[in-house]
C-alpha cells in the first residue's frame, strides 16, 4: 500500500476523534476553548520549520521565513492569549 | 524521533479534552503548550538539513510579535486578536504547502506536473492554499467586523450567490491548471493568481455576515485553519500536520455547532447573513416615544427598596471596563443583604464566554453568573435588572414572529418590576434594530458611560 493511503487514513481517524473529543462544553468555556486550539492550529510551524532547508534559492528562503514567522505568531499569541483567560478562572477557584 | 511525534498528539488530545471542563482547562492549556513545545523539538531533530538563519529570524519574529500582540491587548479586544491570530496560522499553512511545491526536486524534472506526483498532493495542495487564504482574509474581515468597522457586500441576493459561485469556479480552474501544468514559470503564476482569489473569496464570504454572528464566524475560520494545516501536512507527507490539523479542524466544527445551538441558529442560517446583516435598517432615537430618563441618585433610592437585583452585563461593560466597579456595586448590595446575581446571556459581548471571563477578572463568585436557562423564570421575582451595555439579548422584539432577531433567545428582564437601562444612547445594538424595551413604562434609562453611571451609583448607594 502506498503511502498516501495511510495519511488519508490517519486523517480520517483524527477527524473522527476531533469530532467525538468536544461534547459538551459549559458557554464560559466557549472562548478559552476556541482560543486554545486556534493556538494548536499553529502546529504548521513543523511544516514550516521543515520546509526551511540549507542551500535552498531565495524564494524558497523567504516563503519559509514567513511561514516560520506567521506560524509562531498564531502558536505565542494563541497560548498566551488562552492562558491569560484561563488565568482570571485560576485565581476565582483559590478562594 | 519520529516517536516524539506522537507524544505531542497525545499531549494535545488530552490538552483539548481538559480544556472543555472549567476545574482542568488551566491543566489543559499548559499540557497542549507542552505538546506544541515537544512537537517543535521532534521537527528540528526530524528534520534532514536544518537553515537555522531562517528558522531563527522566523522564531524571533513571529514570537516577538506573537508576544507584543497578546501582552499588549485588552481584554476587550481578546475576540479580535484570537481571529486575527487564526489568520496568521492559515496564511502559514497555504505557504508551507505552496514552500513543499516550489522545491520538490520531482517537480523540477521536465514534463512533471503536481497531478504526476498521485492523486493526493493534486487535490490537497489547491486545498490548502485555498483554504489558508480563505482564512486569511476573512479573519481579517472578522476583525473589522468585530472592531465596529462596517463593511457591507457590493452585490445582494442572487447576484451576491452568482459572484460567489463565480470566484469558487474560477478557483478551480486555477487549481485544475496549476495541478496539470508542466512548466514551472506557469506553475508560479497558478500558484499566485490562485492565492489572490482565494483572498478575495475569503473577504466576500465574510463580509455579509452580520457583526452578531461574528462569534460563530472566528470559530468556524479556526476549524478552517486546522484544516488548512491538516492538507498541508497530506502535501508534505507530515503525520502530526495530518492529524493534528484534522483534529483540531473537525474539533473547531463542533465548537462552531455548539455555539450555533446557543444562539438558536443553524450554520447555514448564520453563513447566508441573516441576523445583523446589511438588510437590517437601523433606526433612531425618534422612533422612541416614552422614554424616562434617571440619574445614579434615583437609581440609588430604586436599590435602596430593592430586595434582589439581577444585572445584565454586555459589550458595553467590557468596553467601558466596567467590571471592577460593577463588582464593587454588587459588593455593596451584598452588605446590605440583597440578593444579588448576574445573568450571562450565551452570546453576550462579542463572543461567547466573553462576560464570563470579564467578570472573573474582577473576581465576581463564580456562583454568583448565571446562564440564561437558570436564571429566566426569577426576573418576574427580581426588584431591579440592571442592563449594563447589553442591547440585543435584552430585545422583546425577538419574541415576534418576525424581524431580524426573531426566535434568538433572549433574558427576560422586562418581567422585573424595575429595568435600569445603562446605555450610552438608544443607538441600536449590533442586530442594528430598534429595542421596545426602552419605551417600557418600568424601564428607566441612564444615558452615560457603564462605567461613570455605576461609579456614580456606587457613591450614592454609600450614601444612603
Amino acid at each position: 500500500m502506498d503511502i498516501y493511503f495511510y495519511m488519508i487514513f490517519i486523517f480520517v481517524i483524527a477527524a473522527l476523534l476531533g469530532f467525538e473529543l468536544i461534547t459538551k462544553v459549559p458557554p464560559t468555556l466557549h472562548t478559552p476553548l476556541m482560543s486554545g486550539s486556534n493556538a494548536i492550529s499553529g502546529i504548521t510551524i513543523v511544516g514550516a520549520i521543515m520546509a526551511a532547508k540549507s542551500g535552498q534559492d531565495v524564494l524558497a528562503q523567504i516563503i519559509a521565513f514567513l511561514a516560520i514567522s506567521l506560524a509562531m505568531i498564531n502558536v505565542i499569541g494563541g497560548y498566551m492569549v488562552t492562558d491569560r483567560m484561563l488565568g482570571s478562572f485560576k485565581k476565582k477557584g483559590k478562594k | 524521533m519520529e516517536y516524539l511525534y506522537l507524544l505531542a498528539t497525545l499531549l494535545f488530545v488530552f490538552g483539548i479534552k481538559r480544556l472543555t471542563s472549567i476545574r482542568t482547562c488551566s491543566q489543559g492549556n499548559r499540557l497542549s503548550e507542552l505538546g506544541m513545545l515537544v512537537a517543535i523539538i521532534a521537527a528540528l531533530l526530524i528534520s534532514d538539513s536544518i537553515n537555522w538563519t531562517v528558522i531563527i529570524a522566523g522564531v524571533v519574529v513571529g514570537g516577538g510579535v506573537g508576544l507584543f500582540l497578546a501582552k499588549r491587548t485588552p481584554t476587550t479586544k481578546m475576540p479580535e486578536l484570537v481571529a486575527a491570530l487564526n489568520g496568521f496560522g492559515g496564511v502559514a499553512s497555504a505557504l508551507v504547502a505552496i514552500g513543499s511545491v516550489l522545491t520538490d526536486s520531482k517537480l523540477a524534472e521536465a514534463g512533471a506536473t503536481i497531478s504526476g506526483l498521485g492523486v493526493v498532493p493534486a487535490i490537497a495542495t489547491p486545498i490548502a492554499i485555498l483554504i489558508g487564504m480563505v482564512t486569511l482574509t476573512g479573519s481579517f474581515v472578522a476583525y473589522g467586523k468585530l472592531s465596529g468597522k462596517k463593511l457591507s457586500h457590493p452585490f445582494s441576493g442572487g447576484a451576491r450567490h452568482a459572484f460567489h459561485a463565480v470566484l469558487g469556479l474560477g478557483a478551480i480552474a486555477i487549481a485544475a491548471w496549476m495541478v496539470t501544468t508542466e512548466s514551472s514559470g506557469q506553475l508560479i503564476t497558478a500558484i499566485i493568481l490562485l492565492s489572490i482569489l482565494a483572498a478575495v473569496l475569503g473577504v466576500f464570504l465574510v463580509m455579509p455576515i452580520g457583526g452578531a454572528d461574528m462569534p460563530v464566524v472566528v470559530s468556524l475560520l479556526n476549524s478552517y485553519s486546522g484544516i488548512a494545516g491538516a492538507f498541508a501536512g497530506l502535501v508534505i507527507q507530515n503525520p502530526l500536520l495530518i492529524v493534528v490539523g484534522a483534529m483540531v479542524g473537525a474539533a473547531g466544527l463542533i465548537l462552531t455547532q455548539i455555539m450555533c445551538k446557543a444562539m438558536n441558529r443553524s450554520l447555514s442560517n448564520v453563513l447566508l447573513g441573516g441576523m445583523g446583516g446589511d438588510e437590517a435598517v437601523a433606526e433612531d432615537a425618534r422612533d422612541y416615544k416614552s422614554i424616562k430618563q434617571a440619574g445614579p441618585e434615583e437609581i440609588a433610592m430604586v436599590l435602596d427598596g430593592a430586595a434582589s437585583v439581577i444585572f445584565v452585563p454586555g459589550y458595553g461593560l467590557a468596553v467601558a471596563q466596567a467590571q471592577h466597579v460593577v463588582r464593587e456595586l454588587a459588593d455593596l448590595l451584598i452588605a446590605r443583604d440583597v440578593n444579588v446575581r448576574f445573568a450571562i446571556h450565551p452570546v453576550a459581548g462579542r463572543m461567547p464566554g466573553h462576560m464570563n471571563v470579564l467578570l472573573a477578572e474582577s473576581d465576581v463568585p463564580y456562583d454568583l453568573l448565571w446562564e440564561m436557562e437558570r436564571i429566566n423564570g426569577d426576573f418576574k421575582n427580581t426588584d431591579v435588572a440592571i442592563i449594563v451595555g447589553a442591547n440585543d439579548v435584552v430585545n422583546p422584539a425577538a419574541r415576534e414572529p418576525t424581524g431580524p432577531i426573531a426566535g434568538m433567545p433572549i433574558l427576560d428582564v422586562d418581567h422585573a418590576r424595575t429595568v435600569v437601562v445603562i446605555k450610552r444612547s438608544l443607538s441600536p445594538g449590533y442586530a442594528g434594530i430598534k429595542n421596545p424595551l426602552f419605551d417600557n413604562d418600568n424601564t428607566l434609562m441612564v444615558f452615560s458611560d457603564a462605567k461613570e453611571a455605576l461609579e456614580g451609583m456606587v457613591r450614592e448607594v454609600k450614601d444612603l
